[in-house]
């Protein structure tokens, strides 16, 4: 009897802890927004002075859209995406999807969410049945697409990869759109330099290490720093995506009695933890101030730091893919291919002196 | 001799003792780790800083934890391994109620005081969910506390419906900093309320006494009238109150929460300062103060470890090698050891001293 | 019957530290006999059987067995095994997660392969050939307590046993599973197995066995055919009172004359614990002292747990002072005034890291309740009161009780429960594993504190304890109330002649 409870008791145990690793995916994901796109390491060279601004874009092809709709016949579209309630950024790049690819504009979209991979094969293969036209794929894993994406050639439909790439053979995908992660280090450092600073004495909050957003953010400052002689880094550590890690690290060096002008945090956590030490210790931060603050992922909240001229740069790490997506496809639709075959991204980094109430409300996710 | 003895072999010598390596090893490494200096803030007010100040500071939090993970220790003879989950689900509610609802405030919608009552509410039930668990169903403390710790950050995230709540009023950030004025952070002095409410609770119930015979012996602890179920539950209940004072100064530090990251792993940490505090994890007799000044120690050791700018992600090990020590230390053939070999120093010692005399 | 010898065991010693455990035991055992072993605890039963499967060496004497010349050479169960003694105890020892032939095979495999359809057979054909009612694949821990006991018989069987060793294996079993066993015995005994059977039931030697050996105080009684040893003889051989030549040593305690107008202090009717138990009345009056008397294992200290609420009650009611109450747990009984010194000082007594004075203090810290703990001057107080008046040997209070001598740690927990004045003492065999000096003691005190009013229940297994202290005593027998002696029936010889039963006086 008393084992037949506890065998009960397991069993819900098991349960809720299935049910608990579906739902907090949140707690996996180390940070809401950062890292999530898998970088495009090999990423071709940037056609994305050809890609317009993605959510002008994305403002103005809504309105044509309401007027004329594409073709007059609806094009059907399967996506599937990783779990919305992963991260920050994950809601936003679903929301962004979401109300790009509606009636108004010509897509008949169907959306399959989950965190596992062979979960989203079964969920493609249902969208193959289905007959879509194209099949938008955010891959949760990299690897054991290739069976499945060839039916989808063998049956003619167009696959298009977003936000993470895959093993599988090039021919098998007509486009792939991703972020660059070491361009957005890049952008970064290249602002920081702009900055024109006698001395740089940084402290650098990494994210977990290893993970494609830290290595392509810490790339570019590494590389800066080895070649000039007045950008030192005070100190480099790991706070892994975590503001309370970020805050004890900068405490650290406060009470270590060092100088140091800037902090580049490899997430907008990161930079809000290294925000509040500072604030303790009161030394002024932002605009005009001692220390420069930086961050990356453009939340909201961020953003209006930055407004308020407490911090001093925010990179963008951009989920807004719909309009990308939509110009793939619309290539294909009038008969051409799309090449490169990699896409990359537009992405922005915010400067706190030029930074609009407007770029808060579209930018910040 | 026999003084030293008898301080060698009081419970609280093992924290000490460990206390005292650290302060000697900064002492020979830089000397200026005990710098303190008085500074004004941007109010204007005066405040304190310095390595000893910071440790003050974030050893607070894990000096109230330690408190509940002593009694649950010493009651159910098991860890909780969900307090960093439960601490999260008692923040998210805390900004809840703070932001009115909303994913951002600049005043705080309700008082704080409100906050933390929702919050402990909360804290509360997920520690008599644990409880239940252990004292009436009798599951395993590790085991069923397993169930929040893998579920409660995600029902942390489900409070606020998956979004970020901020509070940007600088009132709150009080309880993280400093009260106007004083100069010593206020976790500190939220951290000596709790340890107040602990000699309280020792010196006004007979806790104390029931939480040690039922560790102890609970078919004793039963035949003398005591519930050892009841006393199992009440010790994972006033962990939750513990927790959830701990989520008031956590989410006060940033002003706002990350459930993914929020706290994580201090339940770790915590069961380190009730090793360290000499108690055995076994259950079973508790000495509340040597966890509390245990949590001070490890804190002690974190921010040593930070100043030498050891990776963050490396920190891990070297409290590993505290645990290690510790479990040498306490294993009885080692103390068998030990008794032996100062037995036969003092032996010696007083052979040297008669062919001295 | 065939008069084979097939075990025999000479002169056998064994000392421990401080306890002569056995002194020249003889003991021999026929091929194809079941052969009771009996004796009262401490008799040097367990360790009889102990030296005999190698989990200790004996010190002097010698074991021979048939078709071996030489003396055997026992130092671990696994010679035992390899002589083919086999031992199946009281606790189940097998995995209850495994499957029934897992069970039988288990630690025999030869290499690390085994042919699981060849071992399900095996196991199949075992359980047939023995009538088991169990499949060898089915999970061992759904099988009835029986059904396992069984199963634990067919694998010592199946090692080519010659003796069988079972240690109590019917005390978790109900009346219909110990016929299966007894069945199965029988079945053995019929192959020639050598069956040792120990156990606290009388009625089941009478039954099953053929021939018994009393030890007692480590010593051998004698060995006897069931036929020529009726009940009585055999208990008076077991409790060391010869009956032919027992004057009646009745001691001090006074015929007690209940206050006619009184209802008594503890009334039970019909009360019912979960430990197994018939259901039984009892009642104590102001001033008296009663006892329970029985063999080891017939259920007398279930019956003073049942009334103190320590196992489940599931039945009867109680009275108080005439009143009725309820008494479902020990606070309760507390709360009526009721305490209880239990019988395993260790596992129920006890708190053994905490000092003397807050195990002294805690049943009345109990009663007094959460919120009003004693300060620790009063409790100093306490302790340091009893400490001196029942002459506990120690430096301080303060010492944890684990360091005390047993002597001294009954005496706390007797302070325990007198510090809370209770109006009904319970004392499960207070005198157990203690010195002389302080039996005396704690008999002396108990006949004092009766002759102030207490109600007092008293236990022991020393007849003459009981008979010195006890006015009125409630025999049990295999868990059930088989008598109630008091006035001029309190002698040795009515006490054994109840506790025996059956036809013979």
């Amino acid at each position: 009897m008393k084992r037949k409870l506890l065998a009960m008791i397991m069993t819900v145990t098991m349960t809720g802890a299935l049910l608990a690793g579906c739902g907090s995916s949140s707690s996996t994901a180390e940070t809401p927004a950062a890292s999530e796109p898998a970088a495009a390491s090999e990423a071709a060279p940037a056609s994305s002075e050809a890609a317009p601004a993605a959510s002008e874009e994305a403002a103005a092809s809504t309105e044509t859209a309401e007027t004329a709709p594409a073709s007059g016949e609806t094009i059907k579209v399967g996506i599937i995406n990783n779990d919305p309630n992963e991260s920050g950024y994950r809601t936003a790049n679903d929301k962004d999807l979401k109300s790009f690819f509606t009636a108004e504009n010509g897509y008949e979209a169907s959306f399959a969410y989950s965190l596992k991979n062979d979960e989203q094969i079964t969920a493609a293969q249902k969208f193959i049945q289905d007959g879509v036209d194209y099949l938008l794929l955010s891959a949760a894993d990299t690897a054991g697409w290739d069976t499945v994406l060839q039916d989808a050639q063998d049956a003619g439909i167009h696959v298009l990869l977003f936000d993470r790439t895959i093993d599988a053979d090039e021919s098998l995908y007509d486009a792939s759109v991703v972020s660059d992660m070491a361009k957005e280090g890049e952008t970064a450092v290249a602002w920081l330099e702009n900055q024109k600073l006698d001395e740089y004495n940084i402290i650098h909050l990494q994210g977990v290490m290893g993970s494609a957003a830290q290595q392509g953010r810490t790339g570019a400052l590494d590389t800066k720093v080895g070649e000039n002689d007045n950008w030192k880094l005070v100190t480099q550590q790991t706070a892994e995506w975590n503001a309370e890690k970020a805050q004890q690290i900068v405490q650290s060096v406060i009470d270590s009695g060092e100088k140091f002008n800037v902090i580049y945090a490899e997430n907008d956590d990161m930079a809000k933890g290294a925000v509040a030490a500072l604030d303790k210790a009161n030394i002024s931060h932002g605009v005009g101030k001692d220390v420069i603050v930086m961050g990356f992922d453009c939340n909201k909240w961020a953003l209006e730091e930055l407004l308020a001229q407490n911090w001093n740069y925010d990179g963008q790490c951009n989920p807004f893919q719909a309009t990308y997506l939509d110009e793939a496809i619309k290539t294909i639709e009038a008969g051409g291919t799309v090449d490169p075959k990699v896409i990359i991204m537009e992405e922005k980094g915010f400067d706190a002196s030029e930074i609009t109430q407007e770029d808060v409300d579209s930018y910040g996710i | 001799m026999t003084n030293l003895k008898k301080i060698v072999g009081k419970q609280i010598f093992i924290p000490i003792a460990a206390l005292l390596i650290l302060i000697l090893f900064n002492l020979c490494a830089d000397p200026s780790f005990f710098k303190i200096t008085l500074g004004t803030n941007s109010a204007g007010n005066p405040v304190l800083s310095g390595y000893l100040v910071t440790i003050l500071d974030y050893g607070s939090e894990l000096a109230i934890l330690a408190i509940g993970m002593t009694l649950v220790t010493a009651a159910s003879g098991g860890q909780d391994i969900s307090v960093g989950a439960t601490l999260a689900i008692a923040g998210s509610a805390m900004l809840k109620v703070l932001c009115g609802g909303a994913t951002s405030a600049s005043v705080m919608q309700a008082p704080v005081i409100v906050a933390l009552l929702v919050g402990c509410i909360a804290a509360m039930l997920a520690g008599a969910f644990n409880g239940a668990l252990v004292a009436y169903f009798r599951i395993q403390p590790m085991v069923a506390t397993l169930i929040l710790y893998t579920a409660g950050r995600s029902i942390a995230a489900w409070i606020n419906n998956n979004e970020l709540p901020i509070i940007s009023d600088s009132a709150f950030t009080v309880y993280g900093g400093f009260i106007p004025g004083i100069p010593i952070p206020t976790p500190f002095f939220i951290a000596a309320l709790c340890v107040l409410a602990a000699w309280c609770l020792l010196k006004f119930t007979t806790i104390g006494l029931y939480t040690q015979a039922v560790g102890i012996n609970e078919n004793s602890a039963r035949l003398n009238g005591i519930n050892p179920e009841f006393i199992k539950f009440l010790s994972f209940v006033i962990l939750g109150v513990c927790v959830a004072v701990a989520a008031l100064i956590k989410i006060s530090r940033l002003s706002t929460i990350n459930y993914s990251v929020i706290a994580k792993d201090i339940e770790m940490d915590a069961i380190l300062a009730v090793a360290l505090g000499g108690n055995a994890l076994g259950g079973g007799k508790f000495n509340l103060w040597a966890s509390i000044l245990g949590a001070y120690v490890i804190q002690f050791l974190t921010t040593t470890l930070y100043k030498f700018n050891v990776q963050s992600d490396a920190l891990p090990a070297y409290k590993a090698v505290v645990v290690i020590a510790l479990v040498v230390f306490s294993a009885p053939t080692v103390r068998a050891k030990l008794t032996e070999l100062s037995k036969k120093k003092s032996r010696s010692v007083q052979l040297a001293g008669k062919e001295a005399a | 019957m065939n008069e084979e010898i097939l075990l025999e065991m000479k002169d056998i010693h064994k000392r421990f530290p401080g306890v002569y455990a056995l002194n020249s035991v003889d003991f021999s055992l026929r091929k194809g006999e079941v052969h009771a072993l009996m004796g009262e605890n401490g008799a040097g039963k367990s360790t009889l059987i102990k030296v005999l499967t190698g989990v200790y060496t004996k010190d002097e004497g010698e074991i021979r067995m048939s078709g071996n010349s030489e003396a055997l050479d026992i130092r671990s169960p696994q010679d035992a095994q390899k002589y083919g003694i086999s031992t199946v105890y009281q606790e189940i020892t097998l995995c209850p997660n495994l499957s029934v032939a897992e069970n039988i095979y288990i630690g025999r495999g030869s290499g690390a392969v085994q042919n699981w359809k060849e071992m399900n057979e095996g196991a199949d054909k075992i359980l047939k050939s023995l009538d088991i009612p169990a499949r060898a694949t089915q999970q061992l821990g759904s099988c009835s307590l029986a059904v396992q006991q069984m199963v634990a018989i067919a694998r010592a069987v199946d090692q080519e046993c010659k003796v069988l060793i079972l240690d109590e294996p019917t005390s978790s079993l109900d009346e219909e599973e110990v016929e299966k066993l007894f069945g199965l015995m029988r079945d053995l005994k019929s192959r020639g197995v050598g069956i040792i059977f120990v156990t606290h039931f009388l009625d089941q030697v009478y039954e099953i066995c053929d021939r018994i050996t009393v030890l007692r105080d480590g010593k051998l009684v004698g060995a006897y055919d069931i036929a020529n040893l009726p009940r009585v003889q055999l208990v008076s051989k077991m409790l060391g009172k010869d009956m032919d030549d027992l004057s009646d040593i009745k001691g001090s305690a006074e015929t007690y004359k209940a206050e006619s107008n009184m209802p008594p202090v503890y009334e039970a009717e019909g009360l019912q614990s979960n430990a197994g138990i018939k259901p039984f009345n009892f009642h104590v009056n102001k001033g008296e002292i009663t006892g329970f008397t029985g063999l080891l294992g017939s259920g007398r200290s279930e019956c003073v747990r049942a009334i103190f609420g320590a196992d489940r009650v599931i039945g009867g009611k109680v009275k108080k002072n005439g009143k009725e109450v309820t008494i479902k747990n020990s606070y309760q009984a507390m709360k009526n005034g009721i305490a209880y010194l239990p019988e395993d000082r260790k596992r129920d007594g006890i708190i053994g890291d905490l000092s003397i004075r807050d195990n002294i203090i805690l049943a009345l810290q109990v009663m007094r309740g959460f919120f009003k703990p004693m300060s620790k001057a009063e409790a100093q107080k306490f302790a340091d009161d009893y400490i001196k008046l029942l002459d506990i040997k120690t430096p301080n209070a303060d010492k944890p009780i684990g360091e005390l001598s047993g002597g001294n740690q009954q005496k706390c927990i007797l302070a325990r429960w007198l510090l809370m004045n209770p109006e009904y003492l319970i004392l499960d065999e207070p005198t157990r594993g203690i010195d002389i000096g302080t039996k005396t003691d704690i008999q002396k005190l108990a006949l004092k504190l009766a002759s102030e009013g207490m109600s007092i229940t008293f236990i022991s297994s020393e007849i003459e304890e009981m008979l010195r202290t006890c006015s009125r005593m409630i025999v049990m027998r295999d868990r059930r109330v088989v008598g109630e002696l008091s006035g001029n029936e309190l002698t040795q010889n009515t006490i054994m002649s109840t506790i025996a039963g059956g036809s013979e006086k």
